[in-house]
């Protein structure tokens, strides 16, 4: 547990980590200015003081724990959201986006994590699709368009074959790809939304170059990320977010992960995270050396009945993956999963499930819910031979079944007929969670499971699984939200690219320890010697 | 960093690629069915065979091209089989009422025709946004029964077509017949087009991946729209076209040509998902189709053959592609690993 | 299904924020406008409504082209020719609504013909000629189910290719021969109804298989399963339904019954040829959409399939009494087949034309 580094003095981290001196802040005055934007959602107020500062030549760090309103205040700049009051200046003058082009128009891009270049056209063309320069009679003149992608790629330090069809790249090259489109449409602002969270080593630094590269140029950057380590490397100015608002902003220089954390973190722990002690059972699961190519390699671990055991980790770790491993649902290349003493065989979440394995995705409306189905068939989903009396589903055992669960969730809704997409996001995840604890497994597996939803169904969630914990059922639950991981696990695994870094019993843990074996910069920095 | 000089390696590739493409593998196969063909029957060719060879694949050819465009929006056009009858019944009459009606003028009245069911097809796709393999389905009924109606039993006397009109079917210049002559041109200039105008392009964004082309401000409806009323317009072209060669009006039984046109198509390299393909591969599937079916003749091996062998051909196609896909998929996640673990 | 190419870029934000009280039962909306999703919905409800106006619409309709329209006899007709359509179009169903196609029906259709005419022509008895062509119904069938399942091919491709093949085949096994001579006791199945009633045996049995087909769509884990992966297929995957293993089970039973409909096809016309049944395809789908099952998945009933099936079946009985020829009778199966679709989705494109007339409001919803 903890390389070398581990111990050293967490205050002085900051000056450990960044690796070279970040340039000078510029004094001009700010590119693009938000001052106190708010957004509503219906009844949800995911933005309540949006402000952030962003310099021409500057590289600034968005940080905030998810659900802080990173995402959103990133959707207005992009112009996909108007923002509700508050105010947008660019160079000085007011700005009112109407759209996304609009915000390309006046040189705002941005980098999402998916990329979206089209698969089958080349690099090239994708970077000037729908306005690829012309010669005679419009006549496309790829020669121009070659030659151009190529100088932007130079301009950024990078090699790419802008011949090569968009399919065959990697996330990176597509990554610089849309980079490189956006310089090309003169982007001023270029807004990374977690840029760094699906690269290797070696093509995280390519990133950082052409960071530089954009910097040097006279871009703004916005980089949101959740990896410290990348943000004191490449940023030279940091702004944090909790709850919906701004918290502080600061020059690199005068931070360190400590505080950058506290700042995001900043309130009391235990009065919202009820975790109640108990005293672990027997082991109900049991993961040897699971293994997936490229995505985890050699994970072990258990988990008894009664605890509560959390897997946390940056995005891209292959926490999700484990998980779906361990479930059926994505394949395994080596390892054995056991649940209660009995092999699960890979790839089949029937076998998963007759073991007693419920499994709660990430993606609740794509995964853990059909939307378009009422309330109560989504409940009894997972349910349905049990509730079938000689094959035919049993109608009143499947309504008892959902207004049952319905009253002990304390699920708010119109009526049990509703389709699930008439329910709020806190809602739909206790919906999910229905459909699994109906099934009363023994072991539950939870993947974020309060993403996106409000703080009072947070805590409901919360108690919810530690009442399920009491009941003897074991649950593994993946979480990026480090308060909800401090206050809800009994133990703490931390997944780093694919391994587990490190392990602390609830007494040992605390954010900087997971932080620090989560993102691991000093590994980085050894390995580049 | 500015000079790029093509070196020895750089070539090889670039000659690897040439190979690869599709278009080069079904021409080596039209090629080797061809010669292994002659092997056994030395008469396939002959000038004439080979004439009627190149007759024969023109009509296909030129449905190819405009279902190439539908197909690369991820669309379908099941409509052209009917369109085309339609057209030549209405070429064939306008000649029974008036025989010495200008040929071009008559040509023109045919793909009059087309159009407006291109247009119809186009409008119901776009607008409505219904899926196009339902409408084309329905109005491939709608139209094969107005013909039927408009028909209702009388034959095309083929003494009533003009003789310069039905020479276009079989007259040959230098060897090569006109019609065939006629489809190359318009496979070339449509192919052509596909490579060098930007409304040609987004058809293959459009097809790729249709989210993202509308986030990009692509006109995909105008964009879709266009294809269809294209591939209604060549229908009815090659209908008057088809009078010229068979000088008799069919109406053909079912699901019969169009998905021929549509195997052809997929079978040269056009991806049923949309997004990628060429319509010369499109062209040069339906010349492969054809040589197939003539070889079958040729071989003496019964012509009954020649249906099932074009399904095995669409659905081998398919599955190669997918399974070509998937091996490139699965070699990148491959490639990622090795980065991934250094 | 691929459908046509214009999809909706969505963004919904979800957020914490504390201190405030969930909200009771708002959806959040989303920033595109329209939830076209839930219009749907709604519309097919009203859909099997619509239909019983439809059904009453066609016995007025027939009733006042001809006095015939009513009799017993024509009853038969009317089985005589919808019948095997209509047998065809309920595994037809429970495909669609999983989200996929089969067009190979109808060339399976002709293709169990030949096999039967060719196995009896060569002296086989016709009991093991049939349960052969049963077989290869069941051949077929898991051929188009691998195909699309195993190999991940899009189902609208493969069928299409399956369509060419069998019927291919079919005209490899017969050429152009024309096999008749079955006993008597078998063709009767083309000539007399069931006893004590006008039934043809086709339609009968299409009858007895729609209350099961209902019964197992509407009550079984496995008819819920068949709409959630219709509706949503990871989901259906997600929560352990074996996806994979149920669109084979739906392919295999597909051929199955269209070779049934073949060899019932066959007896009834007392004759093989390879051409049996070209075309129908277009039927079948026809009565499947016109049911009311989306062609988008996840929706419909059987019992709309049923009336579907009596108002095109309908329709074609009163226009063939009226002497229109098939052929012409096409052009209102196919504007049938186009309303389907587009009656459905045309509440989406009001929404959205309304939407373009009303300019944004705040977003406060």
């Amino acid at each position: 547990m903890g390389e070398a580094g581990s111990d050293r003095q967490p205050g002085n981290l900051g000056q450990q980590i960044s690796a070279q001196p970040p340039a000078s802040v510029p004094d001009e005055a700010p590119l693009l200015v938000l001052e106190h934007v708010t957004k509503w959602f219906g009844a949800v107020h995911a933005l309540s003081d949006g402000s952030i500062e962003l310099r021409a030549g500057e590289v600034h760090a968005l940080v905030g724990e998810n659900g802080a309103g990173k995402s959103t205040l990133v959707k207005i700049l992009a112009g996909v959201h108007k923002p509700d009051s508050g105010r947008i200046t660019l160079d000085g003058k007011t700005l009112t986006l109407h759209g996304p082009a609009e915000a390309g128009a006046v040189g705002i891009a941005v980098i999402y994590q998916e990329p979206t270049l089209f698969p089958d056209i080349s690099v090239a063309e994708n970077v000037f699709i729908g306005r690829q320069p012309l010669r005679s009679g419009r006549r496309i003149n790829w020669p121009a368009m070659n030659e151009v992608v190529n100088e932007v790629l130079d301009r950024l330090g990078v090699h790419l074959d802008v011949s090569t069809l968009a399919r065959g790249l990697s996330v990176a090259d597509q990554q610089i790809v849309e980079i490189a489109k956006a310089l090309s449409f003169s982007a001023r602002v270029i807004i990374m939304d977690e840029p760094t969270a699906a690269l290797s080593n070696a093509e995280v630094e390519r990133l950082f170059e052409v960071i530089e590269a954009l910097r040097a140029q006279g871009a703004a950057v916005l980089f949101i990320s959740h990896r410290l380590a990348d943000v004191f490397r490449t940023c030279q100015r940091v702004t944090v977010m909790r709850d919906g608002r701004f918290v502080m902003s600061d020059a690199i220089g005068n931070l360190t992960v400590e505080s950058i954390i506290r700042a995001m973190v900043g309130r009391d722990i235990s009065t919202l995270y009820p975790k109640t002690e108990g005293e672990p059972g027997a082991e109900v699961l049991r993961v040897e050396h699971l293994t997936r190519e490229g995505v985890f390699t050699d994970v072990s671990f258990s988990v008894r009945a009664g605890e509560i055991v959390a897997l946390s980790g940056l995005m891209g770790a292959g926490r999700s993956e484990v998980a779906r491993a361990i479930f059926g649902i994505d394949d395994r290349d080596a390892g054995k999963v056991t649940v209660n003493g009995a092999t699960i065989p890979r790839r089949s979440p029937t076998a998963s499930m007759a073991a007693g394995v419920g499994f709660v995705p990430e993606d609740r409306r794509q995964q853990g819910l059909v939307m378009d189905m009422a309330i109560d068939h989504n409940i009894a989903l997972a349910s349905l031979s049990r509730l079938s009396n000689r094959r035919i589903i049993r109608r009143s055992a499947e309504s008892k079944l959902a207004a049952d669960w319905a009253v002990r969730l304390r699920l708010k809704y119109g009526r049990l007929k509703d389709s699930a997409n008439t329910l709020s996001g806190g809602n739909q995840q206790k919906t999910v969670l229905a459909k699994w604890l109906a099934r009363q497994p023994s072991l539950l597996i939870v993947d974020e499971p309060t993403r996106g939803i409000d703080v009072g169904t947070k805590a409901e969630v919360h108690r919810l699984l530690d009442e399920v914990a009491h009941q003897g059922v074991a649950v593994l639950m993946i979480s990026s939200e480090l308060p909800e991981v401090l206050g809800m696990a009994d133990r703490v695994l931390v997944l780093r690219e694919g391994r587990i870094a490190a392990e602390f019993s609830k007494e040992e843990a605390d954010e900087a320890s997971i932080m620090r074996a989560a993102t691991s910069q000093l590994v980085r920095g050894a390995a580049r010697q | 960093m500015t000079t790029r000089s093509i070196s020895a390696a750089g070539s090889l590739r670039i000659a690897k690629a040439f190979l690869r493409a599709r278009e080069v593998s079904i021409l080596i196969v039209i090629l080797v069915v061809f010669g292994a063909t002659t092997i056994y029957n030395h008469s396939f060719a002959d000038p004439l065979s080979v004439q009627q060879l190149l007759v024969g694949a023109s009509v296909m050819m030129m449905l190819a091209v405009g279902e190439t465009l539908v197909i690369i929006t991820r669309n379908v056009d099941l409509s052209i089989g009917s369109v085309l009858g339609l057209s030549a019944y209405v070429v064939g009459d306008l000649f029974a009422h008036n025989p010495n009606l200008n040929i071009l003028l008559a040509i023109l009245a045919g793909t009059g025709v087309g159009l407006f069911c291109g247009i119809v097809n186009g409008a119901i796709v776009t607008v409505v946004r219904v899926p196009s393999l339902v409408v084309t389905l329905g109005t491939l009924y709608v139209i094969r029964g107005i013909d039927a109606i408009v028909v209702n039993g009388l034959q095309i006397n083929p003494s009533s077509i003009p003789s310069s009109f039905i020479n276009l079917g079989y007259e040959t210049i230098i060897g090569i017949p006109w019609i065939f002559i006629i489809a190359t041109v318009l496979v070339l200039i449509v192919g052509y087009a596909m490579r060098t105008f930007r409304p040609a392009r987004d058809l293959y964004a459009i097809g790729s991946d249709p989210a993202a082309a509308l986030l990009a401000g692509i006109p995909a409806r105008r964009r879709v729209f266009f294809t269809f009323v294209l591939s209604g317009a060549i229908a009815g072209f090659a209908g008057a076209l088809w009078l010229a060669e068979f000088a008799t009006v069919s109406s053909v039984a079912g699901l019969g040509y169009e998905l021929l046109v549509v195997a052809a198509v997929v079978v040269g390299g056009v991806a049923i998902f949309g997004g990628s393909g060429t319509v010369l591969g499109a062209a040069l599937g339906a010349i492969l189709l054809n040589t197939i079916n003539q070889a079958l003749v040729a071989a003496r091996i019964s012509a009954f053959w020649d249906e099932a062998l074009a399904g095995a051909l669409l659905i081998t196609a398919i599955a190669f592609d997918r399974y070509v896909f998937l091996r490139r998929e699965r070699a990148l996640r491959v490639r990622l690993a090795a980065r991934v673990n250094q | 299904m691929s459908t046509s190419e214009l999809g909706e870029a969505g963004t919904v934000a979800g957020a914490s924020v504390p201190g405030l009280p969930d909200s009771p039962a708002q959806p959040l909306p989303t920033d595109t406008g329209g939830d076209t999703a839930r219009w749907r919905w709604q519309s097919l409800g009203r859909w099997e409504v619509a239909l019983i106006g439809f059904v009453l619409a066609t016995v007025l309709y027939g009733m006042s082209e001809s006095h015939y329209f009513l009799t017993g006899a024509n009853f038969f007709d009317f089985g005589l020719n919808i019948g095997p359509i209509a047998l065809m179009a309920l595994p037809l169903t429970l495909i669609v609504i999983t989200g996929e196609i089969d067009l190979s029906v109808a060339s399976t259709l002709g293709l169990a013909c030949s096999l039967l005419g060719y196995l009896f022509a060569h002296g086989w008895p016709l009991p093991l000629a049939i349960v052969a062509v049963l077989v290869m119904g069941v051949l077929t069938g898991t051929l188009n189910g691998v195909l699309v399942t195993r190999l991940g091919l899009p189902s609208l491709a493969v069928t299409i290719g399956t369509l060419t093949l069998y019927r291919g085949i079919a005209e490899i096994i017969l050429q152009t021969n024309t096999i008749t001579g079955f006993p008597n006791s078998y063709d009767t199945v083309g000539t007399s109804p069931i006893p004590h009633t006008q039934f043809t045996w086709t339609l009968g049995i299409f009858v007895v298989l729609a209350v099961v087909f209902a019964v197992v769509l509407h009550t079984t884990p496995l008819g819920r399963s068949i709409f959630a992966i219709g509706l949503n297929k990871e989901t259906a995957f997600f929560s352990g339904i074996r996806v994979k293993r149920i669109k084979l089970l739906l392919y295999t039973l597909s051929g199955l019954m269209c070779a049934g409909a073949g060899i019932l096809w066959t007896f009834q016309y007392a004759s093989a040829r390879y051409d049996a049944g070209t075309g129908l395809e277009l039927d079948v789908v026809t009565v499947v959409l016109f049911g009311g099952i989306s062609i988008f998945g996840g929706k419909g009933t059987i019992a709309g399939v049923v009336m579907a099936v009596c108002v095109i079946g309908g329709i074609q009985s009163a226009l063939t009494l009226i002497n229109v020829s098939a052929q012409a009778q096409e052009v209102v199966t196919g504007v049938l087949l186009i309303i389907s679709v587009v009656l459905p989705n045309s509440g989406a494109t009001l929404n959205q034309l309304r939407a373009r007339w009303v300019r944004t409001t705040p977003s406060r919803s």
